[in-house]
């Protein structure tokens, strides 16, 4: 893991400078367990002040240092993204592999909950869903919706990877075997469905983080956790534009820019080295 | 002869494929009307050889229980194949027919080791309670074909030369103690200069391990080096079969004559009779659904009959042949005859 | 004159991925003519070169491939064209098609697949010389293609509608509008069935003796070269290891390799047993010291594993690269 770290940082510029950039968003998060203000409470510092080596990204009109209380934004954002990573990714293996391998009847059913929930018209359900749960939500139940709502592209995607490597000799090897379906989708399929994982987590991660954005702009989302999204629901409510206070929704655009970036970066260097042909290169095919 | 005394019985064989959409598709008939069989106590190696498209890869599918046929029946060991249903039962018969594929770079996955694959299979088959046991078993399967298994283990297939993972794939395929292989043109992708030990291990498979073969193939050389009996296809139909000598070197049917002649011969002293001109069909599809014997478009003795019913199978000598030639009376009373 | 000399060339391919540089020398030392009116094989297995050295003749040199040193040149008539130092838009314009033509394993690449047969001829013609009368060209074209065997229908079909060896045959027809001097086979036969096989390597052989030009026929398959090739030459990991006339290969060849390539060759009537060679070919990335094929050798010597032995000329025409073999002084 080491070796590829840093075969990484040295031959790929791209990775560096996600690198620096995620370190960033890294050291943020980090850092929210050594604030010295407690995201809750208002009027602990002086209002409306410009960014200044106090204040790094100013304070607000509810009197807040906001490069403080982003730190756990960035860190509330994060673990809500990566529950419905975690979770999505989990539900698109197990439907992508099964649908690909088993086929008949099963791929069928699977394959139309799948269009089901593609079709759905995603925004106003979640939009429906965050008024009925108003009460209960928070980021870790918005997290698990967005989980239960992101797989459906990314088993379409695996499947189709599974319908080609059925078709390929070794799949029909791992059969002659004696091997059942679980252990050829383990063995056979799952090394080369894990680039497009891998690949999608990060994407999905991008996702839910930006809707959480969305829903949180509209309001729909649970207002008293910092989090990227509330950062710019409560600068809106307070009128910061208007105000003058442009570093209240500047700041956490700076830092939901940076996390993007820095993510989509990452992906792009990961992907290409984790991608079979490179593997195979690697180990001297 | 009963069923009984035959490991494998195929028994006219029909393989149906629509293509085409839902409507408007047309029929393809990739195996059409096929039989032949092999003996249970006398292993041998039996080829079906045939260019692209004559039906010899579906037939192939259709004897490792890949594909069901449309018509006609499959024995295996006097057992209907399609009464094979459930899991454990179809685990039973891969364990007695065994599969070589056609590509040894596609044989295995180039993430996974080789050895994995014969674990597996040691494992899978119960020919071994533990893995320390499998590795005896696999051993064992691998000095058959001239490996050990210090040469293969932890190896990727990419290691391995295209020879190599070949005779990898014969020792998995021995495992499990099969009575029939079935090798899918498998020295087709593998060089020359490593071709011939391939080719030697299913001569050495039938007579030490006692092992029958169907070895499927276009190669009419190595199909002559190695084989018994040879059946000739041609667009779905089995057009000429008997002893190998008998049909390569005296071939009756004017397909085998033509096939035979195109082979180039690996010396130059041919290349006068070799370079005479022969004609070829302008487009593949009109071969398959034209009636009666697919060769009569060009064939040198078409007579008229030919162009309208399916010729039939005519005994000569030791060998079967389709074509009205060798029907008594050449003439259109004969169609109705079965010799 | 020679229509092309190849001088003492190595073409290398060289990745670096993640800090682990790889060359693959995958042509080393190759010299050799091409002479004009002659079928000239190129025999040998699979990464033994061959296709490499396809694609630095025919200019074809894009990264990780790399010439490291040797010459390419061509002589047509009067001028001679240095292919290592060519531009790219003058070998497009001057040489592509006109005086080099490339036929490959499975035509489909070169015919388009949404567009008639006779689009395609179109495409290629106009691009070069322009066409002023459309009506006049097809005539001239359904006249060409004729001439080669083929039904002038073709010309009006979608390539999908064809057979193989059909397509292949229109590919070649194709290659040969110009009259160009030199075709370059590359595996043109490889996917066919043998009958289509004998069809297509006939209609190269007729247009070779037809227009008295210089065809480059590339083939694992040595029965192939014993039918159609006039001279043969046969590689091993990259080098060359036997040059000759086709009756002197197949009847006299002294190179341990090519004799084990010839009698292991099975035969339809022949059943004598045949065998392997040990081993397998090396990898061009880590290729054995001395001579290339002295693993593999049943008549190795010591000085096999350290000295490259010489291309010598043992009888005209006849050269091999082998330490058994002493030079013959002509």
């Amino acid at each position: 893991m080491l070796r590829v770290l840093r075969d990484l940082l040295r031959y790929d510029g791209r990775f560096r400078f996600a690198f620096i950039l995620l370190a960033a968003v890294v050291v943020m998060f980090l850092l929210s367990f050594v604030s010295p203000d407690d995201p809750n409470k208002t009027f602990v510092v002086a209002m409306d002040a410009p960014p200044s080596l106090d204040h790094l990204f100013g304070t607000n009109s509810r009197g807040q240092d906001i490069f403080w209380w982003l730190t756990f934004a960035v860190r509330n954002s994060l673990i809500m993204g990566v529950i419905t990573a975690v979770i999505s990714r989990v539900i698109a293996i197990i439907v992508g592999l099964t649908a690909g391998y088993q086929g008949g009847w099963l791929d069928r059913v699977l394959m139309s909950v799948n269009d089901s929930f593609v079709i759905m018209p995603l925004l106003p359900i979640l939009i429906l869903l965050g008024f009925l749960l108003r009460d209960m939500m928070n980021l870790f139940l918005l997290g698990v919706i967005l989980g239960f709502f992101g797989w459906p592209y990314d088993a379409r995607l695996i499947r189709s990877q599974v319908l080609s490597l059925k078709e390929r000799s070794f799949t029909r090897t791992a059969v002659y075997s004696g091997t059942n379906g679980f252990w050829i989708t383990i063995n056979e399929h799952l090394p080369f469905v894990l680039p497009v994982v891998f690949a999608t987590t990060i994407n999905n991660l991008l996702w839910s983080i930006g809707t959480e954005v969305t829903l949180s702009v509209l309001g729909l989302s649970d207002l008293t956790t910092p989090s990227l999204g509330t950062a710019l629901f409560w600068a809106n409510q307070h009128g910061a534009l208007v105000a003058g206070v442009w570093w209240w929704i500047a700041a956490p655009a700076l830092v939901a820019i940076i996390l993007f970036l820095g993510l989509y970066l990452f992906f792009a260097s990961i992907n290409e080295y984790i991608d079979p042909r490179t593997r195979l290169r690697l180990i001297g095919a | 002869m009963s069923a009984a005394d035959k490991l494998l019985d195929v028994q006219h064989v029909t393989v149906e494929f629509h293509i085409g959409g839902l409507v408007g598709g047309s029929l393809l008939v990739a195996v059409n009307d096929v039989s032949f069989s092999l003996d249970m106590d006398q292993p041998e190696i039996f080829t079906l050889a045939g260019e692209s498209g004559s039906g010899k890869t579906t037939l192939s599918r259709l004897l490792l229980r890949d594909l069901e046929p449309t018509r006609g029946k499959v024995l295996f060991e006097g057992r209907d194949l399609a009464t094979v249903r459930n899991r454990s039962e179809f685990k039973e018969f891969m364990k007695k027919v065994q599969p070589v594929f056609q590509n040894p770079f596609e044989t295995f996955s180039p993430l996974r080791r080789v050895d994995a694959y014969l674990f597996d299979t040691a494992l899978n088959f119960e020919m071994a309670p533990d893995h320390q046991t499998a590795a005896r078993v696999v051993e064992e399967a691998l000095r058959n074909v001239g490996l050990s298994l210090e040469e293969v283990s932890n190896r990727y297939p990419h290691e391995l030369s295209g020879g190599q993972i070949q005779r990898v794939s014969v020792a998995r395929a021995l495992i499990s103690q099969p009575k029939l292989i079935l090798a899918d043109e498998p020295v087709s992708m593998v060089d020359a200069s490593l071709r011939m030990e391939i080719v030697n291990l299913f001569r050495k498979l039938r007579d030490e391990q006692r092992v029958s073969v169907i070895y499927i193939t276009h190669d009419l050389a190595t199909a002559y080096y190695i084989s018994d009996r040879i059946g000739i296809m041609l667009r779905g139909f089995i057009i000429e079969s008997g002893p190998v000598e008998d049909v390569l070197d005296r071939p009756l049917h004017p397909y085998t004559q033509l096939l035979k002649e195109s082979v180039p011969e690996p010396a130059p002293k041919e290349r006068e009779s070799w370079a005479k001109h022969i004609s070829l069909g302008t487009t593949e599809v009109k071969e398959y659904s034209r009636a009666g014997c697919k060769f009569a478009g060009r064939c040198p003795h078409v007579m008229e009959i030919c162009r309208v019913v399916d010729p039939p199978d005519v005994q000569v000598e030791r060998r079967t042949v389709k074509c009205y030639l060798y029907t008594e009376h050449a003439e259109p009373a004969a169609a109705g005859i079965q010799p | 004159m020679a229509l092309l000399s190849v001088e003492n060339l190595s073409a290398y391919y060289r990745t670096e991925i993640y800090g682990i540089s790889r060359t693959v020398r995958a042509v080393d030392g190759v010299s050799f003519e091409l002479k004009p009116n002659e079928i000239y094989g190129v025999a040998g297995e699979s990464s033994c070169g061959k296709t490499t050295l396809i694609k630095v003749i025919s200019g074809n040199l894009k990264p990780p491939l790399k010439v490291n040193s040797g010459s390419v040149s061509y002589h047509f008539g009067i001028h001679a064209v240095d292919m290592l130092h060519i531009s790219q838009e003058e070998l497009r314009r001057d040489l592509r098609w006109k005086e080099i033509s490339y036929v490959m394993q499975g035509s489909m690449s070169v015919l388009n697949p949404v567009r008639k047969i006779i689009r395609t001829f179109e495409d290629i013609v106009d691009t070069h010389e322009g066409i002023p009368d459309k009506k006049r060209f097809f005539e001239q074209v359904r006249e060409h293609v004729n001439r080669l065997g083929l039904p002038s229908e073709v010309l009006t079909s979608y390539p999908h509608q064809l057979s193989g060896g059909m397509r292949q045959r229109v590919a070649i027809a194709l290659a040969t509008v110009f009259h160009p001097r030199l075709i370059i086979a590359d595996e043109p036969t490889t996917a066919l069935d043998v009958v289509v096989q004998r069809g297509v390597l006939q209609m190269i052989k007729d247009i070779q003796a037809m227009s008295n030009n210089t065809v480059l026929l590339v083939t694992h398959d040595m029965a192939v070269h014993a039918n159609v090739a006039d001279r043969v030459m046969i590689m091993y990991a990259g080098r060359i290891a036997e040059e000759a006339p086709t009756e002197i290969i197949f009847n006299a060849p002294l190179h341990p390799y090519t004799q084990h390539l010839i009698h292991s060759l099975p035969m339809i009537g022949e059943r004598s047993n045949k065998v392997s060679l040990r081993g397998a070919p090396p990898n061009l990335a880590n290729p054995p010291t001395g001579c290339r094929f002295h693993e593999r050798c049943p008549y190795v010597m010591d000085i096999c594993r350290t000295e490259v032995p010489e291309l010598v000329t043992v009888q005209d025409g006849h050269r091999v690269a082998c330490h058994l073999v002493k030079e013959n002084p002509l």
